[in-house]
């Protein structure tokens, strides 16, 4: 099949039988662009299918986590999304007239990437677009609607719409990352479990020249909306993305009439501030999810496979972190390296995120807007109490904003010796912690040497020798070294770093011959407290999926 | 920890008392009000997880239907 790998767009529709891709990716959302660079970057050719060609309307995701911003500089658009975007770390939450908590999502420094970016969807896509342009693996194919498909036993046949006419394609795997209308999903007859948020927001983007504070607030009740909350967030260029709650019973014609939003706007900004409206839509969101985002040669990831309300900021960026466990275990599977199996792992892992991120949003919508009077009531009250107590500010939920899932259960595990004693630290299953270091007198950043691959990150006590060293990188799925030293011992020519400030032993529990084996998506198979090339070789295997030694 | 349902209040009818007496002047939204914040005040005292939610599966007992009290936290 090679020669059908090389095959560009021009040829599909032209072959005596359809074309054989290995992976074609559906949708050219956050999730999907992600997943074709990621792929293409491991080496893996990939189709990306849209139908249209333009980047998303109107007013959609604006706040990217850290761990997605991560995502994206190991994909190389991390540092151009963040130069683009206003970051920021604090929040404000304020009930009435009152100012009740705050927050600060990043206390410590020390991490390349800030807590938060915020960048206008459309902006993001067209950045995701560039790099995906730029690589010669990505197949990016503009008003290709997908409109039919057959899974087979050991591949996908596709039906494809384009200006000039339909063709026929095929591949090995498929990935629906057709978001939340998922024509796939509907082809295949499945169920998405959940249930709509019984509220009405209507969410605003607003340029204005005034300055306020770059944070996110939230308001429960405040005098400009009685009864009702607010959330506030800066975008770049004096835009500002203001969601006001309305309520299930709202008007939505009379609610999105310019006077009315005016009103409520000039409320909110002051009077005799000048704004001017850019978008103006009423939402409701849904809470729900596939059973399953794995069936026969199918996947799903992103909006696709889950959605989420956006107070928490959980929707694009839990696309993206699919798409971010997805392609190494594709590209192994392609490869002949690892079984099936492991793309199960993507099923197991990403479907307890999307439970997590799911909770999440019950809970705080369960919060922002109360289903009874006594769930008013207690929500009062912690509001209430804030004011005094630092234990009812905890209670405060306004959304918990999105975090990376640690794939706590995950069957790729390798569970900590007891007899290791790590006592915190990045255990196995999360993603890793950025930290400082240093190399040569350059400073630099430790995930940035991290992904793509499976690692020993090994804090040297006796570094492992040049043998041992080559035995990893020599395995069918190699493993590559990298070695930390404690800050102030000298620079050696292996290739190591210093920990400059000390925070990589800190942040990793380590100890002098520390070892960890991290997956390449960063996140953490196994870790001991010295390097073992033997439990490596064993911790790999699992990690891989590969059916126990007998 | 389990909840301790042992007698542990040295002046009972006191505490009893004060409780009741308490709502004496409240309407029933301002009740409302009172119980959120007394709970919650309570809650954060005992602390403990475990407690609570027995404490709350024992409080819905003939309340809340049996097959919900173990889910009271469910992804819808
Ligand atoms: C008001 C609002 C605010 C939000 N705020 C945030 C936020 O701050 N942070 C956050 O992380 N998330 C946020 N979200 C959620 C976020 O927008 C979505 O989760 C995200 O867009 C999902 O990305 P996706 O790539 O999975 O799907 P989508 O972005 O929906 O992309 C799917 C793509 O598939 C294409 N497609 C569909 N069908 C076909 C077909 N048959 N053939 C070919 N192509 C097809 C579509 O044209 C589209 O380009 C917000 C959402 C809303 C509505």
């Amino acid at each position: 099949m090679a020669g059908d790998q090389m095959a560009g767009e021009q040829d599909d529709g032209h072959a005596a039988r359809p074309l054989r891709r290995p992976v074609v990716v559906v949708g050219g959302g956050p999730t999907g662009l992600s997943l074709a660079i990621d792929l293409a970057l491991h080496g893996v050719p990939v189709v990306l299918l849209d139908d249209d060609d333009t980047v998303s309307p109107g007013s959609r995701a604006v706040c990217y986590a850290k761990r997605t911003l991560e995502v994206w500089d190991r994909l190389g658009v991390g540092e151009a999304v963040v130069a683009q975007g206003v970051g920021w770390q604090r929040g404000r939450v304020h009930h009435g007239d009152r100012l009740v908590s705050e927050f600060d999502l990043r206390p410590e420094p020390g991490h390349q990437m800030p807590a938060f970016t915020n960048l206008q969807q459309y902006l993001l896509e067209e950045t995701l677009i560039a790099r995906a342009q730029a690589l010669a693996g990505v197949d990016l194919r503009w008003r290709h609607r997908l409109i039919g498909m057959m899974a087979e036993a050991d591949h996908v046949a596709l039906r494809v719409d384009t200006p000039d006419g339909p063709y026929d394609m095929e591949c090995a795997w498929l990935v629906a990352a057709d978001g939340a209308r998922s024509l796939v999903r509907r082809l295949l007859a499945l169920e998405f479990i959940g249930q709509t948020v019984r509220d009405r927001f209507l969410i605003c983007d607003v340029a204005t020249e005034a300055d306020f504070p770059k944070l996110r607030q939230f308001w429960f009740d405040p005098p400009f909306h009685r009864e009702r909350s607010v959330l506030m967030h800066r975008q770049p260029g004096n835009m500002w993305r203001i969601d006001l709650q309305l309520g299930w019973y709202a008007d939505t014609a009379a609610e999105t009439s310019p006077a009315r939003v005016a009103m409520r706007l000039r409320r909110i900004l002051g009077e005799g501030v000048a704004f001017s409206v850019e978008s103006a839509e009423i939402y409701t969101f849904q809470c729900r999810r596939l059973e399953r985002f794995l069936h026969g040669r199918v996947l799903f990831a992103g909006d696709a496979a889950h959605q989420v309300s956006p107070f928490g900021a959980r929707g694009a960026n839990s696309g993206v972190q699919d798409a971010d466990n997805l392609a190494w275990k594709l590209r192994l599977v392609l490869a002949g390296l690892a079984p099936v199996a492991l793309l199960e792992s993507y099923n197991c892992e990403r479907l307890a995120a999307a439970d997590e991120n799911l909770r999440e949003a019950a809970r705080a919508a369960g919060f922002i807007a109360p289903r009874t009077p006594m769930a008013r009531a207690l929500r009062d009250a912690a509001l209430h109490l804030a004011g005094r107590f630092s234990f009812a500010r905890t209670l405060i939920n306004s959304g918990r904003l999105s975090a990376p899932t640690v794939y706590v259960e995950s069957p790729l595990n390798t569970p900590d010796a007891t007899a290791d004693g790590f006592a915190g630290g990045v255990p196995p299953g999360a993603p890793c912690v950025d930290a400082p270091l240093g190399q040569q007198g350059e400073a630099d950043w430790l995930l940035r040497h991290l992904g793509f691959r499976f690692t020993a990150l090994v804090f040297a006590g006796d570094p492992p020798s040049p043998g041992q060293m080559a035995q990893l990188a020599g395995l069918p799925v190699p493993v590559h070294t990298v070695i930390i030293r404690a800050a102030g011992s000298p620079d050696e020519a292996d290739g190591g770093f210093t920990d400059t400030e000390g925070r990589a032993c800190d942040r990793y529990d380590a100890r002098p011959g520390t070892t960890y084996l991290v997956r390449p998506d960063q996140h953490v198979a196994a870790r001991w407290r010295r390097f073992d090339p033997a439990a490596i070789t064993v911790a790999l295997a699992r990690a891989i999926a590969l059916p126990a030694a007998a | 920890m389990t909840l301790d349902t042992s007698p542990r209040l040295a002046d009972p009818d006191g505490i009893f008392t004060a409780l009741a007496r308490a709502y004496r002047q409240l309407d029933e939204s301002q009740a409302r009000t009172f119980d959120a914040r007394l709970i919650l005040l309570l809650a954060n005292h005992v602390g403990d997880e475990a407690v609570l939610r027995e404490a709350i599966a024992i409080a819905g007992e003939g309340l809340v239907p049996r097959d919900q009290i173990g889910d009271l936290d469910a992804v819808p």
